[in-house]
Parts: structure tokens; C-alpha cells; sequence
């Protein structure tokens, strides 16, 4: 049986203003408010309620026989909180009706999979958190910004439990192989991957409204047919794009959502089903592992990283931002954590590529790579003066990331410290009902176990903060010796 | 093909950047092969290159004398004395009234700009009448408004296309309050020319719409730069590592906006001391730009080595980290492309023409200081910026030559004899390979 894997990412950059060398130190502000509010707006009212109200619609049709999925970028989804709330509202109704998974991703739409682990780990957990908070599910497969990946990246994944990962089907990693399979992670077969058919995407997101398209127009039945007509073996047909797609990059006037409300009918009538990535990665088994030694995305004709860490002002924009991870980390003011976020976002390095496209790019209100460059680092000097006074400079970062392990390692040993506890409790318990079956009178402790909850949840808080688990630990260790 | 140009500078002796254009036109379309130029000049030294024909315009005859070939022969720079029979017997008219006449006949020139220019470029009107009538060509070219009574008067007489070269208007060189006379020099110049070809769409955008030509007619001829020599190549910078130095290096006068330049310095002091401006150059406006950087208080900061000549421009851009051209209004400007070739990131105005063919610089409006300022403290505090633009700006100058150049004007050239007449749509179509 033929199965259409239909995602969308939701992801809108939080536009930078402009932000002069004078005003490092004195303006730590460094949004664009209008072009943020207006933007949202627009895409929301062009873009995003159409199309979801659509894909409730079809849910409500089709029932449990459509099945979409979505993951949303931590930063979108906050500027949805603030200015657009509707969409959020009709994620929600789309939860509900169980036509729909969310895949975790990591809450800045940044590039941290490619420098820094802890970070990626850290944002990727908190994103899964506020999925879970929104919509009741917990994602079980994580699909990285724009798509990136390598065999370190899946590895990652599998460590952190996921089930496995959506990937670009890049032509120089497929070769000869198709994307209409199932692949597993070279690095662990645990984690399955789901390949992008590009041509398939592409024809929907890019070429749908192209008149000069020698398929234009495109209809819902030749569509299907095209995926009918694929070898019997060819069963999983991966059709991932940005939601933007219905609506901004293809206008609604080219009826594209009548187009998708007109998919699953005809799917229905030619044996083809709808699944979401975790149903797909339940099922079936992956037929190969598949190499990928160079990070890979779903950007431009290369699908490399190029368009963000291409040339020399990229990198060093990349760079300055990572190198000040383990103070950032270790901290815990709320508005570095925000700016920080913010400034991650993997749209900030695309405004300085100068990469020749061929086509007009996007690039915010910067003129050039170099206007884009300049704002950026601006931002990011004020920025990274501020990281640094909130630890004294003597510090040097090197150092505070090896706190920030210390207190990593520290925290997962006490981890296994509560484990040894509880194992030991029950143990005591045990041995103690033993022998109070000996005597009558028996003296119950009710407050026993929420105590060891508590006891478990403030050392896993300290191990985000403070140096002090060293003397947490101790008193730990001093209950648990109490209670033997 | 044989071209009758008409110009007023050619290197060696250079007054400004004419010569240069000049000389890079003529060689680009000797490359060619088929081409030949027979350049006039009103006062030629005589240690021109000799790639073409320099006919001396302070020894063309307007007058009838009797004189000895054996006295004479070893009289001319430029042409020779069988050229100069030639002319004798095109005389058109009796200027025996003119003032100055020497013993052969000929107008003297002073050569340069004198104060009685429009003397002088009547003059060499009235000269060209006779060059027209003696000389065979296809296709006239004239550079520069001195040059432009000339190229006319050689159309008039003998009926063959004329095309002018706009290396500048008045309105660049006095922000919109135009001489009436030089402006009606140009317009004359421009309403008789077959195709003008202007050094920048900037340009071309001006005589449109100050000139009120046809559009058609009017084509974007950017200029290109010659390769360095060797010895400016070795030029070895001497600057002290700590300090990064911000150079403008230009007449100081109203149309380069060097006003600007200070007041973008001035922002930048005000947040880094370890930055040196440098105003190589002299103008009018020098004096009121030194006393404009005492009063911010950054005289310390801004030095004024006056008018740099030959290497030491060269030595000028070696030692410099940023260089920033503001000019308000620039019909090209090859100042950027040279600081380019010697691997100094260049900020220019968005009013600039050389914008229009880099990439590899920074733009910023002229009056914009605040964007000035933040790409020059940009540039100084970014090692990836200054080593990506000093990188990527050398190998897009290397990519912009006279050669191409000549080929462009080949293509105009073409038209203007293939047709009778110059449509810039067909041109553009015409040399999209010619990247």
C-alpha cells in the first residue's frame, strides 16, 4: 500500500531592527516590533488560517483516513502567542482530532545541531516540553531546522530517544537509491529516517502556480496519478514543505487548497493511504543505512549548509554566537535566554550569504551581505557583553563550559545516586514490613515518598544552576545513610 | 573600421581621470585588430603610445602658408609634415582674421584647462572642419563636452555618424546649478549625436532627464581599470598593527562630499580611539574640512597629507584598511577600483556610477552617516568582513577590463554603421555575453 507522509513546518524569523555600532551598551532591544507584528500577521491571515482551517475541514471529511503532520520553530510559535492566536487555536482543534502528529525540533530554528550538543539537546527538550504543553503529545521523531542532518545528528536523535528523523533526499546522498523508502542512521539503526521527495514537494511548493511549467496546471488527480504510477516496491512518498507554501509562496487565487482538499479522495480511489512519520517509522522497517559524512538541508540546489556557513562572515558570525554557549547555559536570566533564541535562528546567517542565486532573495531590510553582516554583529556585541557580565570576565569560557560539564555529569550522577536510593528505600521497606510482620504495631511513614520526589526534583533544578549539587549530594547521601 | 576621435587628455601628461578613460578606450578597441583610431588632441607630447594614429591639432593648418618641406619635416609631434600638406589643401574657409596664427598656419593650444577654454574649444572646432574634409573614417567619437563643438562640426561636414562620450555633466559638478554656457555646449553636443554613451546608468539616467534626450539613444558605457604594474604590486604597507587606518582619497571639494566623510569619522571616534582618518587630497574645501575636525575635537585623529601623486596613491590604498568614497553626485569614479586592486575594502555612495558594476563594496547613501559610520567601524572590528571584501573585491576588479570595454563599443560601433542608427534595447541584448 502506497503512503503519502504529508508534513509542514511552521517557521517565521523574528526580524532584527536596525542596530547601530553606537548603540552597543546602551540599547539591548533588538527586535523590529512593526515589521514583527505586521509580518505575523500577514502570514497568519495569508498563509496559516487558510490552509489549517482547510486541513481541519479535510480532517472532519476524511476522518482518520488523512493524516498530517506538523513541528513548529520555538520562536514562531511565540510570536503566534503574541500576535496571532487563532493559529495556535486551530493547531489545537487539529490535535484534537488525531489526524495529526507534532515533531520536535529545536526552539530557535538555529544551527546548534552542528557545534554544540548541549545546546541542541537543551532547545530540542524545551521544545518538546511546550508541544506537550500546547497540544497534548509528546513528539516522538524530531526534524531539525531546515532539514540538516548528518550521521552525528541522527546518532544525537537516537540518544535522546527519538525514533527517528525526516531528511532532505539529496541527490549526492541518495546516488542511485530512491527517497520512496524507509533508511536507517549510519551511525544507529535505531534511528529510522524518512526522506524528502523533492520533486514531489517542490511540484506543490514551488512549480504549482508556474505557468511556464510544462505541467502547469497542475490537478489533484494527474498528482495522484504521478504517485500511482510509481514502482510497486516505491511505497512512502515523503511530501515535506514550509506551510508558507500554501498561500504566500503559491497565492491562494491558484486554488492550491482546493487542490489538497482533492488529494485523499482520489488517494482513496487508487489504494493510496496518509500516515504521519511515527505511524510510518512503527511500521516499517528500514531497508538500508544511509551515509551521510557532510551535513545536509533542504536549502538551495547544493542542499548543504552553504547558504549559512558559506563564507568567511558567516562563519565568524557563527562562531562569536556558539563560543559564548556554556555562559548562556549556565545562566539563567530570562531575556538572554529569549535574545539568545532569537538570535540563533538560522534566517539571521541567510541575510549575509552571498551565494549568487540567480533569483531575487529575501534578505529583510538589509541592502546587502555586508548591511546584514553589520547589524548582526552589532547585535551580537552588545549581546556577548552582556553574557559576559553576568559572569566576571576572569572566567574564561573554556573554564565555564567545564563547570557547565561538571555540573552536567554531576546531575546525572545523582540521578543514578536517587535511583541507588529508591532501590535502597524499597529494600529497607521491604526489610522493614519484614519485620514488623515480627512485630504488630506497625508505623507507617506516609510523607516517605512524596519527600524522595521532592528530593529528586530540586537536585535535577540544581544541576541547571547553582555549583552547589556537591553539598546537595550530601545531604542526600546523609538522608539515604539516615534511612538505612 | 576607422574612427575619427576626438579627445583632450591622453596619457602621459594627465590632468584628470579623462586620460585614463581616454587612453583605456583606444587601447581596448586596438585590441581588436580591425580598428583603427586616429586620435586628436590639441597638444600631444610626443611620448604618446603609438598603438595609435595622434593627430596634433596645435599643427593642423586653418590657414594657407607657403612653406619648405625641408624646413619644416622635422617640425611635427603627432602627425607628420605629409600629413600636414594633406590638411593644407582641405582648408575650407579664410581664418586668416584669427589671432595667433603662427608661421604654418596653425592656432596654438595651451593646452590643459586654461582660463580662455571656450576660446580654445571654439578653436578646436574649427579645426576639426578641416581634419573632417582630409581624413577618412566611418564613425566620429568625441570624449568629454570640450570636445563635443568638434565631433558636431565633423558630422555637418561630412555626414557620418557621431558619438559622444559622457565622462561627466555639469549637474555632477555643480550639484544642479549648471553653467548655461557649458550646458548648452552639451546639449548641443548631445541633441546632434547619433549615440551617447555615458560612464554610468547614473549618467545616462542625468542626460535623459537634464539633457532630455532620447532614451534610446543613450547606452551605459562603464569604465573599466588597467591591471597594476608589477612596482605598484610590491608595494610592501607599512602601518602599525594596532591602528587601522580610514582613507579618502580625492579632490576635497563639494562634489566628492568630504564633509560627510568627517562627520562619519566623528561618530566613529566617539566609541573606538584606535582609528586614523586619513584625507589625502587637496580642493577647495580642504581648509574648512581641517578647521570642521578641530571643532569636533578629532584633529588628532584626522590627517591631511595634501595631494598624493603616482605611487604614493598606491602607497596611499596599501596602507589603508577602509577606504570611502562619499561623493554626492560621481559619474563613475575609479578611486574604489583602484583601492580594490590594492586589496582595501572600499564604502562608496549609492550616487556613485562604479556602483553599478561592484558588488564587492559597500553602499551607503552620501548624506546616510549613521550607515557610513557603522560599515567603516564595521570593517575595522570584523576581520571577516575587511579580509572577505579586500578578497572577493580584488578578484571582481581583475574581472573588469578595457577590453570588454572595446568590445562594447564595438557593438555600438556595429550598429551605428550596420543601420544608420543606435538602439540601446538591441545593444543590451546584444552583449549579454560580454560578462
Amino acid at each position: 500500500m502506497k503512503t503519502i507522509c504529508l508534513y509542514f513546518e511552521i517557521h517565521q524569523p523574528v526580524h532584527l531592527k536596525r542596530y547601530r555600532f553606537f548603540d552597543i551598551g546602551k540599547d539591548h532591544y533588538y527586535y523590529d516590533d512593526y515589521e514583527n507584528e505586521r509580518s505575523i500577521t500577514e502570514v497568519a491571515q495569508k498563509s496559516y488560517i487558510p490552509s489549517l482551517r482547510t486541513l481541519l475541514e479535510m480532517t472532519k471529511t476524511y476522518g482518520k483516513q488523512f493524516k498530517v503532520s506538523f513541528s513548529l520553530s520555538g520562536v514562531a510559535l511565540e510570536q503566534l502567542e503574541m500576535y496571532a492566536g487563532e493559529v495556535i487555536d486551530l493547531l489545537q482543534q487539529l490535535a484534537e482530532t488525531g489526524c495529526v502528529e507534532f515533531l520536535a525540533e529545536p526552539y530557535s530554528h538555529g544551527l546548534s545541531s552542528l557545534t554544540n550538543e548541549d545546546v541542541f539537546i537543551e532547545e530540542t527538550k524545551r521544545m518538546v516540553k511546550k508541544i506537550k504543553e500546547l497540544f497534548g503529545q509528546t513528539p516522538k521523531v524530531l526534524r531539525n531546522s531546515s532539514l540538516i542532518y548528518d550521521d552525528e545528528i541522527g546518532a544525537l536523535a537516537g540518544r535522546m530517544g527519538f525514533k527517528g528523523m525526516l531528511i532532505e533526499g539529496a541527490k549526492h546522498i541518495l546516488g542511485w537509491k530512491s527517497p520512496h523508502f524507509v533508511y536507517s542512521c549510519a551511525m544507529d539503526p535505531n534511528v529510522k529516517l524518512l526522506v524528502r521527495d523533492y520533486k514531489f514537494s517542490d511540484d506543490i511548493s514551488l512549480r504549482f502556480n508556474d505557468s511556464s511549467w510544462n505541467e502547469y496546471p497542475l490537478f489533484a488527480d494527474k498528482y495522484i496519478g504521478w504517485i500511482d504510477q510509481l514502482p510497486q516496491e516505491e511505497q512512502i512518498i515523503n511530501i515535506f514543505m514550509d506551510l508558507c507554501a500554501l498561500g504566500i509562496y503559491q497565492p491562494l487565487s491558484s486554488n492550491i487548497l482546493e487542490f489538497l482538499k482533492a488529494l485523499p479522495a482520489l488517494a482513496k480511489d487508487k489504494g493510496i493511504v496518509f500516515a504521519t512519520p511515527g505511524e510510518i517509522f512503527d511500521k516499517a522497517k528500514p531497508i538500508a543505512p544511509l551515509e551521510v559524512a557532510y551535513p545536509i538541508s533542504w536549502n538551495d540546489e547544493e542542499r548543504d549548509t552553504s547558504c549559512w556557513l558559506g563564507n568567511g562572515m558567516q562563519r565568524e558570525a557563527f562562531n562569536k554566537l556558539y563560543q559564548e554557549a556554556g555562559r548562556i547555559l549556565a545562566c539563567r536570566d530570562r531575556r538572554i535566554k529569549q535574545d539568545w533564541d532569537r538570535l540563533q535562528a538560522c534566517d539571521n546567517l541567510h541575510y549575509i550569504t552571498t551565494k549568487p542565486t540567480g533569483v531575487g532573495m529575501y534578505r529583510g531590510f538589509y541592502e546587502s551581505a555586508y548591511d546584514a553582516f553589520t547589524n548582526y554583529m552589532n547585535i551580537l556585541g552588545d549581546f556577548i557583553k552582556r553574557v559576559q557580565d553576568l559572569f566576571p570576565v576572569e572566567v574564561e569560557s573554556d573554564e565555564l563550559n567545564a563547570l557547565y560539564t561538571t555540573i552536567h555529569n554531576q546531575g546525572e550522577e545523582l540521578e543514578v545516586k536517587d535511583k541507588e536510593i529508591a532501590r535502597l528505600r524499597a529494600r529497607l521497606e521491604k526489610f522493614e514490613s519484614k519485620e514488623e510482620e515480627k512485630k504488630p504495631a506497625p508505623k507507617k511513614e506516609p510523607a516517605k515518598a512524596p519527600a524522595k520526589a521532592a528530593v529528586k526534583k530540586t537536585s535535577a533544578k540544581k544541576t541547571e544552576t547553582e555549583k552547589k549539587p556537591t553539598a546537595k549530594k550530601t545531604t542526600a547521601t546523609k538522608k539515604a545513610d539516615k534511612a538505612k | 573600421m576607422k574612427v575619427l576621435m576626438f579627445g583632450w587628455e591622453f596619457p602621459p601628461k594627465i590632468f584628470g581621470g579623462l586620460a585614463v578613460a581616454s587612453y583605456g578606450i583606444t587601447k581596448g578597441l586596438s585590441l581588436q585588430g580591425d580598428v583603427e583610431t586616429t586620435f586628436c588632441m590639441p597638444k600631444p607630447t610626443g611620448e604618446e603610445e603609438k598603438f595609435l594614429k595622434i593627430i596634433n591639432m596645435s599643427q593642423v593648418p586653418v590657414a594657407w602658408r607657403d612653406v619648405n618641406y625641408d624646413h619644416i619635416k622635422d617640425r611635427f609631434v603627432g602627425h607628420t609634415a605629409e600629413d600636414y600638406y594633406r590638411f593644407r589643401d582641405h582648408i575650407y574657409a579664410d581664418f586668416n582674421y584669427l589671432q595667433g596664427l603662427d608661421d604654418l598656419g596653425c592656432m596654438q593650444f595651451a593646452g590643459g584647462y586654461p582660463g580662455n577654454l571656450h576660446e580654445e574649444i571654439n578653436n578646436f572646432s574649427i579645426i576639426a572642419g578641416v581634419l573632417a574634409r582630409s581624413e577618412e573614417f566611418d564613425l566620429i567619437h568625441a570624449h568629454d563636452w570640450l570636445t563635443y563643438p568638434a565631433g558636431v562640426h565633423a558630422k555637418m561636414t561630412t555626414g557620418k555618424p557621431l558619438c559622444i562620450h559622457v565622462h561627466a555633466t555639469d549637474f555632477d559638478r555643480s550639484r544642479g546649478k549648471v553653467n548655461p554656457t557649458v550646458y548648452s555646449i552639451e546639449k548641443n553636443g548631445m541633441d546632434h549625436a547619433d549615440c551617447i554613451m555615458c560612464v554610468s546608468e547614473h549618467t545616462r539616467q542625468t542626460v535623459i532627464n537634464e539633457y532630455h534626450q532620447d532614451p534610446r539613444k543613450c547606452v551605459a558605457m562603464h569604465n573599466a581599470v588597467y591591471p597594476l604594474p608589477q612596482e605598484y604590486r610590491d608595494i610592501q604597507p607599512q602601518k602599525n598593527p594596532d591602528e587601522k587606518v580610514v582613507t579618502y582619497l580625492g579632490r576635497i571639494t563639494m562634489q566628492k562630499g568630504p564633509e560627510y566623510f568627517i562627520e562619519a569619522a566623528r561618530r566613529v571616534l566617539q566609541r573606538t580611539r584606535n582609528i586614523r582618518f586619513c584625507f589625502a587630497g587637496s580642493g577647495d574645501m580642504m581648509a574648512a574640512m581641517v578647521d570642521l575636525a578641530a571643532a569636533y575635537g578629532i584633529a588628532d585623529r584626522c590627517h591631511f597629507p595634501g595631494f598624493q601623486r603616482g605611487k604614493q596613491v598606491y602607497e596611499c590604498y596599501k596602507n589603508s584598511d577602509v577606504f570611502v568614497m562619499p561623493s554626492v553626485s560621481e559619474p563613475f569614479g575609479i578611486a574604489p577600483l583602484e583601492a580594490m586592486q590594492c586589496g582595501c575594502p572600499s564604502i562608496i555612495s549609492k550616487q556613485s556610477g562604479c556602483g553599478e558594476i561592484l558588488d564587492n563594496v559597500i553602499k551607503v547613501d552620501y548624506w546616510d552617516i549613521d550607515a557610513m559610520s557603522d560599515a567603516i567601524y564595521s570593517i575595522c572590528t570584523n576581520d571577516a568582513l575587511h579580509d572577505y571584501l579586500a578578497e572577493e573585491g580584488l578578484k571582481e576588479v581583475d574581472r573588469i577590463t578595457w577590453e570588454k570595454v572595446g568590445l562594447r563599443i564595438r557593438e555600438c560601433y556595429n550598429q551605428l554603421l550596420g543601420r544608420g542608427y543606435f538602439n540601446n534595447d538591441d545593444y543590451l541584448n546584444a552583449v549579454k555575453g560580454i560578462k
